[in-house]
């Protein structure tokens, strides 16, 4: 072979001359709107430590199949296979470890469920139930804050999704990443780049899309009320707790056990005081590595031919809705509740009932100080927090119990 | 409020077809009645947790209230006639309750005693509640 030969076959070979070929202008795309995350995840600071691994997963995928089936670090490919019930390899995680590359081995982990329950564990493990415990009727507020999941599901619903879709869409309202990421995966896997990236998105931008909403939807008078102090939880009330919960819930709806099955788990680990050990490993390098992973692998499924949609442009514009309807739930609760209680709640910690936590509680933290800065709701907004990732938990327990027959 | 076309509802059908993917399409009757009960569920869910936690908080309120309420009465109790000299009560210290992990029980006595001289405190006035080797 000579030289011209050899260069020939790089240049021809090369993922510069892919781009140009087929679908290959969809990749370069993709790599754009990597770098458009990667800019959003590093210099915005939206949810850095998922952001980046979803944008780098993006930009891995995409570049690296530009390269060709054997340089590709992820094959979409083997994962339509994998789920195609008439192909010989449907479900067939063998023929995945044998062809795929890096990031399809890591993605094992996200279509198995694993990633996000072992994160859900490390949740757990960093989550004070103490708020909650101490003013329980804070589980109706992160009740109430799941409208948005249930409001978007109808919405997908209109908008030409199956149910399955439009279950995994609606969750997005959830404001729990995890929550939609296993949703997702057991329902409408081909959906999961969209979903994921909605979601860690809108989490992100809650102190930008939340005040707005409280601001309409509470007096001033409501959102200056002062809360009285929550009583003191004892050590035992902290260790029974999760395990009442796992036992009640899952009994409950047996769906649940996974999501709340670990956050327990997590909990418990924290709270009993003898495996300080394994509770620091579940909130460190456990869920440190589990982010990494799950970033990547969960980014990496975001190749052109899935994502450069129109279904994309409906899930980024319904995961808001799902969030702006969560945060109206939340708040028409919070005021019922204020006047129910003759003005002792403030509305405002209704809106901290989607889960996102703590971001969601310290949105009710600076919108209360606003107008009052002697006021401080941070504990209390804590409690519609904490039970909304339980909500959440439930609320895609009963999807899934629904739809995913 | 939601508007879309029956245009555009067709091409993210079609999209889904293409997609190959598992589930049935909804009615706008049978989705709204899924989502009311959804919404339902999780607060009947959340309820019924609410209530349990509140019962589980009342009994161990309650108990806790029973043991203070225990442990405040021999200090009622009247005095002795010929009273002892008064002897300041003594902490309960540490004895058996220190914790120790990955540290030998000589050297933890070794640290307990070098921590009380440095506090100028009685040992026993100190509570250590566990000792841990930084490796």
């Amino acid at each position: 072979m000579s030289i011209f030969d050899s260069l020939g076959k790089l240049v021809t070979e090369s993922g510069f001359a892919m781009m140009l070929s087929g679908d290959g202008w969809k990749n370069l795309v993709m790599i754009a709107i990597a770098c458009v995350l990667l800019y959003l995840g590093i210099k915005k600071q939206y949810e850095p430590l998922l952001m980046v691994g979803i944008a780098m997963g993006c930009l891995l995928a995409n570049a690296s199949a530009l390269g060709g089936f054997s340089n590709a670090l992820y094959h979409q490919a083997l994962w339509d296979n994998f789920l195609d019930e008439s192909s010989e390899f449907y479900h067939n995680y063998g023929h995945i470890l044998a062809h795929g590359g890096l990031i399809d081995i890591l993605y094992i982990g996200v279509k198995a469920g694993i990633y996000p329950c072992l994160i859900f564990i490390g949740i757990g493990a960093m989550t004070d139930f103490g708020p909650l415990i101490s003013n329980p009727k804070s589980l109706l507020l992160g009740a109430a804050a799941q409208f948005g999941v249930f409001f978007a599901f109808f919405g997908a619903t209109l908008l030409g999704f199956n149910g399955n879709e439009a279950a995994s869409i609606g969750i997005i309202g959830g404001a729990d990443g995890p929550t939609a990421i296993l949703t997702t995966t057991k329902l409408a896997p081909h959906l999961l780049g969209p979903i994921a990236v909605a979601a860690y998105s809108y989490m992100a931008l809650i102190p930008m899309i939340q005040p707005p909403i409280m601001k309409a939807l509470t007096t001033e008078k409501e959102r200056k009320v002062k809360m009285e102090q929550l009583r003191e939880v004892s050590k035992t009330e902290k260790i029974l707790f999760p395990i009442v919960v796992t036992i009640f819930v899952i009994l409950l709806l047996p769906s649940t056990a996974p999501l709340i099955g670990c956050l327990m788990f997590g909990n418990l680990l924290k709270e009993t005081g003898v495996t300080e050990r394994l509770s620091d490993v579940a909130q460190n390098a456990l869920m440190n590595i589990v982010t990494l992973f799950l970033g990547i692998s969960v980014g990496a499924t975001m190749v052109g031919s899935n994502f450069l949609n129109i279904q994309t442009i409906y899930i980024v514009v319904l995961g808001l809705i799902a969030f702006s309807f969560s945060t109206i739930g939340g708040l028409l609760v919070g005021k019922l509740m204020y006047k129910l209680s003759g003005g002792k709640i403030n509305p405002l910690i209704g809106s901290a009932g989607v889960s996102a936590v703590p971001m969601a509680a310290r949105v009710s933290q600076r919108v209360g100080q606003k107008e009052n800065p002697s006021n401080f709701l941070l504990m209390h907004a804590m409690g519609p927090n904490v039970a909304g990732v339980i909500g959440s938990a439930i609320a895609a327990g009963f999807l899934m119990s629904m739809f995913g027959g | 409020m939601l508007f879309i076309s029956p245009a555009a509802a067709e091409a993210v059908a079609e999209e889904a077809a293409k997609a190959g993917t598992k589930g049935e399409m909804l009615s706008l009757g049978t989705s709204l009645l899924d989502a009311c009960l959804g919404y339902l569920v999780v607060f009947i869910g959340l309820s019924l947790l609410m209530l349990v936690i509140i019962i589980v908080g009342k009994i161990m309120v309650a108990s806790s209230k029973k043991t203070a309420a225990t442990a405040a009465a021999p200090a009622a109790a009247p005095a002795p006639v010929a009273a002892a000299p008064v002897q300041k009560k003594l902490a309960p210290g540490s004895a058996g309750g220190v914790k120790l992990y990955d540290t030998d029980p000589r050297d933890a006595a070794m640290i307990m005693a070098i921590v009380a001289n440095k506090l100028q405190k009685p040992l026993n006035e100190l509570k250590f509640v566990s000792i841990k080797e930084v490796k």
